[in-house]
């Protein structure tokens, strides 16, 4: 194991601001989405403060490791992440979804140029984490050498999907791809919570069984509880020695930290009312309680 | 625990809050929700009507339709490629399908399988693209279609539908099994003033005169004023106002963008100095603008300029912010309207 109990303890933490930013955010904006950012906070916090290679007062730094996300509506998780790394003040946060805000009700590079892409509609975030990890290799095979060793540093393309987005068929060509290059720095996370807007994703498109799909698609699977530190970091650094792409399927609790919203479909594309937003962070006071205590 | 008090410094500073369009007494309703009542009327009336959604069956308003004919209902996942493609193969059968999804993706993402399986067949198939424009609002630039009437005009064979209120749409939507090959129907998420009123029967490919300003013989101050959708209620306020000052103003209502009626469109040049604007939440370019110029730059050169979005992307806001910024509120569209006026006067 590469991390110890107060490193755990500390993400899990983050885990629990980020979520209560997300609660503050979708209050303030009257809109958007509850049940996906809250299910994904505990895998961007591991990711942000544990694995990623990036420099937030640097967002731009060459060598940095790439985030694509895909499923772009889970934005507030993404956005209340990065602020809380430190690549903006928190305080902005509130600016979600307003008019001249540089936080988009969903991602957009215009307003936001330190995202690595724009995104929104699903399904296209995975052919770009394979075209920059294409490219990449390209100009780590050509230009290492005329540059000097050190100059096209070895990186990682974080993609971020949904269980429901894999509907759409793009996902699926982008993972034969994905396979066929042998991409061994594409780490790709589905967030299998389960639901989608129309219902449980079992219901509404069946994706069962999801690992031995990916495996006969000749990926490397790692299924974990999406909610469990240790799993999380383990995930990602047998993602990162792996030879062949990595798919992390993280099973998540969508809404998970507003006990009355766990679980709950509805709660897709919902925000929070005042009185939700209570009842959530009275929630989350007693999660931070027993982290506190032990 | 985080500082709530962090928080509060950029409350201060910037007052996001808006006051909402101007509210009268009129009914307010999405053209979304007259499409649901016209769906669920063609379903109790015609056996061969299905209905398909991709994974957003309440926002399209398809709920009602799949609770009343279950059997009739065909949930498709979040797969719009797969969704027109399929309903091409129900038309093929003899059914009538309803394909449904946000107009940014339906049209915007399946628009090959849309040209090829369905237009290009002439299958009757009803493309239903909601949530155009900008009155989105919050979502953001990727959600707001504004280039699906051009995407979907410059098929062969299909019929555009753009309806400015649910009352229109809903009657619309009842006239689509006349229609012959295949349809685009654009709908707009937000509710909006209800404009006609519940006996308005309009006919597919009609072009109607709504409104004459009662100054009409003040020729030199005259100009015809050619709306699409929602945002007719924007040019018929700003008509009114214009009104009282003076101007004389008609103002044409276009459901049908395509087929349309050019020699209505040449009448209504004539009749109006030869001075047109178009208004609509689309880009200007490949929409009712570029439409209204192409007939009238044929057949009865005129001066047409242009309301509408140009040549940018949408962003996130309410609609009364977009409307402003974008220049499609009523006071923008009135300042359009006298430069028109003034301009070689
Ligand atoms: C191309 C496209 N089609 C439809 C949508 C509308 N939409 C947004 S989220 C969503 C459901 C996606 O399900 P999932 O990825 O499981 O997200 P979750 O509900 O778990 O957050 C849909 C259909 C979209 N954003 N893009
Ligand atoms: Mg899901």
């Amino acid at each position: 194991m590469n991390i110890t109990d107060v490193e755990v303890r500390e993400i899990e933490m983050h885990a629990i601001e980020i979520r209560e930013s997300i609660i503050t955010m979708l209050l303030e904006a009257g809109s958007g989405h509850t049940a996906g950012p809250l299910g994904m906070a505990d895998v961007f916090a591991t990711l942000y403060f544990k694995i990623l290679n990036h420099n937030p007062t640097n967002p731009f730094w060459k060598n940095r490791d790439r985030v694509i996300l895909s499923n772009g509506h889970i934005c507030p998780v993404l956005y209340a992440t990065m602020a809380h790394a430190g690549y903006f003040n928190i305080a902005e946060l509130l600016t979600l979804r307003k008019f001249g805000s540089r936080l988009q009700g969903h991602p957009h590079r215009e307003f936001l140029s330190m995202l690595e892409t724009s995104s929104g509609p699903l399904g296209s975030g995975l052919s770009q984490a394979v075209g920059m990890a294409l490219a990449d290799r390209l100009d780590r095979k050509t230009k290492a050498g005329s540059q000097g060793i050190g100059a096209h540093q070895h990186k990682y393309f974080y993609c971020f999907m949904g269980d429901g987005e894999l509907d759409e068929g793009q996902n699926w060509e982008a993972f034969m791809l994905l396979a066929k290059q042998k991409l061994h720095n594409v780490i790709c996370i589905i967030d299998r919570n389960r639901i989608q807007i129309d219902g449980d994703t079992e219901d509404v498109m069946p994706l069962d069984p999801l690992s031995h799909k990916l495996d006969k698609f000749n990926l490397s699977v790692v299924e974990i509880d999406g909610h469990d530190i240790r799993q999380i970091v383990q995930a990602f650094l047998i993602a990162k020695k792996n030879i062949k792409p990595t798919v992390i399927i993280a099973n998540t609790i969508p809404g998970k930290g507003f006990v009355r919203a766990e679980n709950d479909y509805r709660w897709h594309g919902k925000p929070p009312t005042q009185k939700d937003a209570d009842e959530a962070f009275d929630n989350m006071r007693t999660m931070y309680g027993r982290l506190s205590n032990n | 625990m985080i500082d709530k008090n962090i928080y509060n410094s950029i409350l201060s500073q910037n007052n996001f809050k808006e006051s909402s369009l101007d509210t009268s007494s009129l009914l307010k309703m999405a053209t979304r929700e007259g499409f649901g009542e016209g769906l669920l009327f063609l379903g109790e009336n015609n056996q061969e009507v299905v209905a398909l959604a991709a994974d957003l069956t309440e926002s399209v308003q398809m709920e009602k339709f799949k609770e009343t004919f279950p059997n009739r209902f065909f949930e498709i996942g979040v797969a719009e490629q797969n969704l027109v493609s399929v309903a091409s193969g129900m038309a093929a059968i003899g059914k009538l399908p309803f394909a449904a999804s946000y107009a940014a993706f339906s049209p915007g993402r399946n628009w090959e399988q849309i040209r090829t399986t369905i237009c290009y067949n002439d299958r009757k198939v009803v493309i239903v693209g909601a949530h155009a424009g900008l009155s989105v609002g919050p979502d953001g630039g990727t959600h707001q279609a504004l280039e699906d009437i051009g995407l979907m005009r410059m098929l062969p064979n299909i019929t555009v539908l753009s309806p400015s209120d649910s009352i229109e749409a809903r009657e619309l939507v009842k006239l689509i099994p006349k229609i012959k090959g295949p349809v685009y129907l654009r709908l707009a998420r937000e509710k909006s003033f209800v404009i006609h009123d519940q006996g308005y029967r309009p006919e597919v490919g009609s072009v109607d005169i709504i409104y004459t300003t009662a100054n009409i013989e003040n020729r030199n101050k005259r100009v015809g004023i050619i709306s699409t959708g929602p945002i007719l209620y924007q040019v018929l306020l700003a008509a009114k106002e214009l009104e009282v000052e003076g101007f004389s103003v008609q103002i044409m209502n276009i459901h049908t963008i395509k087929p349309i009626d050019k020699n209505k469109i040449v009448e209504f040049a004539k009749n109006n100095n030869k001075k047109i604007l178009t208004v609509e939440e689309h880009q200007t370019s490949g929409g009712l603008g570029s439409t209204i110029s192409e007939i009238l730059s044929e057949e009865y050169p005129s001066l047409v300029r242009k309301v509408g979005v140009k040549d940018r992307y949408g962003q996130s806001g309410t609609v009364e912010q977009l409307y402003k910024e974008y220049g499609l509120d009523k006071e923008s569209i009135k300042e359009e309207i006298k430069s028109l006026v003034h301009l070689y006067a």
